[in-house]
């Protein structure tokens, strides 16, 4: 009998010890006389059940999680049973948490060999690049205009659009950017892509390339990520060998290829001129827009720029799928929006779902509520810079305008949930002392005003004068938003100004008025 | 000197420069390699990325200043990261990062005098829903409890 057995090689899983498990797995198969063929998958995204195993069956894939070494080889002797388990998980795909989702860009992630181009073929993968050889340059743009995908890192611009404008401009040298520099506490989903599904993101980067005419492209993948470094690096390599990068990729008259740049620990980075800089060696400091990136950005050069779940999305979009993607979703917001559950949260995970789902149900429902067992006091939605949300607005559905007019973000879909020992008035000082940390140093409303934030936070805690302090703080808020000249000074109030509205207890001030109707 | 790293020597350093200063704005590649080799970057290897890259001093040494990994001096032996953002915050790494702080002697951020162990805290080592999480000498952990920490702790300090 032979077994073919996935375990996951994703950081997170082997951060819970994956790497033991499957050690302990060659072992006990081997006492066992039992052959096997191990494939090290990345993660299908359900936290709480790693390190998750899955052995293929007839039926499908049949999961046990989350196992320790010690339960390898009673697990074993199930699966050659056939027999129950207390760890048996059933088929894979009819887990109720997976089978909910709607899984466009994580369709092969936990399922497919992140080190073989072959598998990724075998799945679908370069269908679109296949076809998108053989369209025009503006025909590839309409395909990703229809689909209606906006910009997966946060800010959600038209990435159509943007590839139009790049591939109107002039220029001997065009660059394709894949920021990858995923920095926001409580998101993983570009990590999970990137080990999971590597070759998704340079075919995504290629289409890319072909539709504005850019030959060259660079990830910049963040320093805190060395196994991704290390599967985008395989993948950059099997994609070299299989012809589907370098000169005339797929046998065409288009060259492409692609360098990874690693980051050093500068969040500011993730902010894409801060990031052009980082990648031209220079100090991550934030260039002032216009010109455009579009225009002149890596080197000077007209430079698409976007997310790695951006160009992830591109290639189902290319395959035929723009129309069963922009069928997702709800307003403005198409498609699907991966949205990373973490924290203190009971199921935490990655749950790809159309956008228009709301997060009381993330929260509640789908995530299971806190870790900790306590209550759910307060999320905070969108990295270091989203808004913190109380249970009053556990309505708002996911969609970027319904979180703006609600003074929060979606962002890059990251909800970080904590229970009722969370300090808020502690957690709006150090959205301010992380921006003073992390400020590029430019532009002096985010670096001077978030050290007098971290100053006037802590006179409020401590009783100085409070209401004329929070006043004080309010208005330096507000010039942090309107004068700071990138995202990480200009939405910093964001967690401050919702910690203190819908948590001033906790700064010492009286409960707040019920502000559901908002 | 850390485990793994070569000891300084700018022959071996200039021909780091050498191989990787052809790449397309190469200051971090190279600060990235040297480090890597050497487990940080000596004063001694600013002006010669400058000579070769055809920079000033001054501007390699803001690059080199400005992002958080780059070292001026060999971290401890042992380098444990602590992952203190959000996320990580939500399920109680402030409590944990105090209970190192007071069984290792010293400070967050700081490399303890005996040059045995850095404890460093990291903005976000992207394990949110498996958090606290850690790094020790390169190795992640996840679902970091008090257990857990005191056996990275006892692993840290030989």
């Amino acid at each position: 009998m032979k077994l073919k057995i996935f375990i996951p090689r994703d950081a997170g899983a082997i951060a819970v010890g994956a790497d033991e498990v499957a050690l302990e797995l060659e072992l006990c198969a081997r006492k066992r006389g039992v052959s096997l063929e191990v494939v090290r998958t990345g993660s299908r995204g359900l936290y709480w059940l790693e390190p998750m195993l899955e052995v293929s069956t007839g039926a499908g894939r049949i999961a046990f999680g989350p196992l320790t070494p010690g339960d390898v080889g009673s697990v074993l002797d199930a699966i050659a049973a056939d027999g129950p388990h207390p760890l048996r998980l059933g088929l894979t795909e009819q887990i109720p948490w997976l089978k909910r989702q709607t899984r466009l860009t994580f369709a092969r992630c936990g399922v497919i060999d992140p080190r073989s181009v072959e598998d990724y073929r075998v799945h679908g993968g370069y269908e679109g690049l296949e076809r998108a050889l053989a369209l025009t340059s503006e025909a590839i743009i309409d395909d990703v205009i229809k689909s209606g995908l906006r910009g997966r890192g946060g800010a959600g611009f038209p990435t159509g659009i943007k590839w139009r404008t790049v591939a109107q401009a002039n220029a001997v040298q065009k660059y394709i950017c894949c920021n990858a520099d995923e920095g926001d506490s409580g998101t993983f989903a570009d990590r999970m892509v990137m080990e999971g599904d590597p070759y998704m993101v340079i075919e995504g980067m290629t289409i890319a390339g072909i539709a504005v005419g850019a030959t060259r492209g660079y990830i910049y993948i963040r320093s805190e990520y060395p196994h991704a470094v290390e599967a985008i690096n395989a993948a950059i390599a099997g994609a070299r060998r299989a012809g589907y990068l370098g000169p005339g990729i797929g046998r065409s008259r288009h060259d492409f290829d692609i360098e990874v740049r690693v980051g050093a620990g500068a969040y500011i980075c993730g902010e894409e001129t801060a990031m052009l800089e980082s990648i031209e060696g220079k100090r991550g400091v934030v260039r002032a827009k216009p010109p455009l990136p579009a225009h002149k950005g890596l080197f000077g050069q007209p430079t698409v720029i976007n997310n790695v779940l951006s160009f992830a999305a591109i290639p189902f979009i290319l395959a035929g799928g723009a129309q069963a993607y922009a069928d997702c979703g709800m307003g403005r917001s198409r498609g699907t929006k991966p949205i990373q559950l973490g924290g203190n949260i009971k199921h935490g995970g990655l749950f790809e779902v159309a956008f228009g789902i709301t997060l009381g149900e993330l929260v509640d429902d789908i995530g299971g509520g806190t870790a900790s067992g306590r209550p759910v006091r307060a999320v905070q939605v969108g990295g270091p810079l989203g808004a913190y949300f109380p249970r009053e607005l556990f309505d708002t559905p996911f969609d970027y305008e319904a979180f703006a007019a609600r003074s929060g973000l979606v962002g890059h879909g990251g909800v970080v949930v904590f229970d009722d020992t969370v300090d808020m008035a502690k957690q709006a000082r150090f959205a301010m002392q992380f921006c003073a940390i992390e400020s590029c140093g430019k532009c002096t409303p985010c670096r001077i005003g978030s050290q007098r934030g971290v100053e006037t936070i802590d006179k409020i805690i401590n009783g100085d004068r409070a209401s004329q302090n929070i006043a004080l703080l309010e208005d330096l808020c507000q010039t942090m938003k309107l004068g700071s000249l990138c995202a990480l000074g200009g939405f910093v109030p964001y967690p401050v100004l919702s910690a203190l509205k819908h948590f001033p207890e906790d700064f010492g001030l009286a409960p707040p008025r019920l502000q559901a109707a908002e | 000197m850390a485990l793994g790293y070569e000891a300084w020597d700018s022959e071996r350093a200039a021909e780091i420069i050498a191989e990787l200063k052809s790449h397309e704005g190469a200051t971090l590649v190279i600060l990235h390699a040297l480090q890597e080799a050497f487990g940080y970057v000596p004063q001694d290897a600013i002006p010669m990325i400058a000579l070769a890259l055809n920079l000033s001093r001054a501007e390699v040494h803001g690059v080199f200043t400005f992002y958080h990994d780059f070292r001026k001096a060999p971290a401890g032996r042992h380098v444990l990261k602590l992952c203190s953002a959000e996320a990580c915050q939500s399920a109680g790494s402030d409590a944990l990062a105090a209970r190192a702080e007071s069984t290792l002697g010293m400070t967050l951020g700081e490399t303890r005098a005996d040059g045995v162990v850095s404890l460093e805290p990291v903005y976000c080592l992207g394990l949110c829903a498996t958090a606290p999480s850690a790094m020790l000498d390169g190795r992640l952990i996840g679902r970091l409890d008090a257990t857990r920490l005191d056996a990275l702790l006892v692993e840290a300090q030989r």
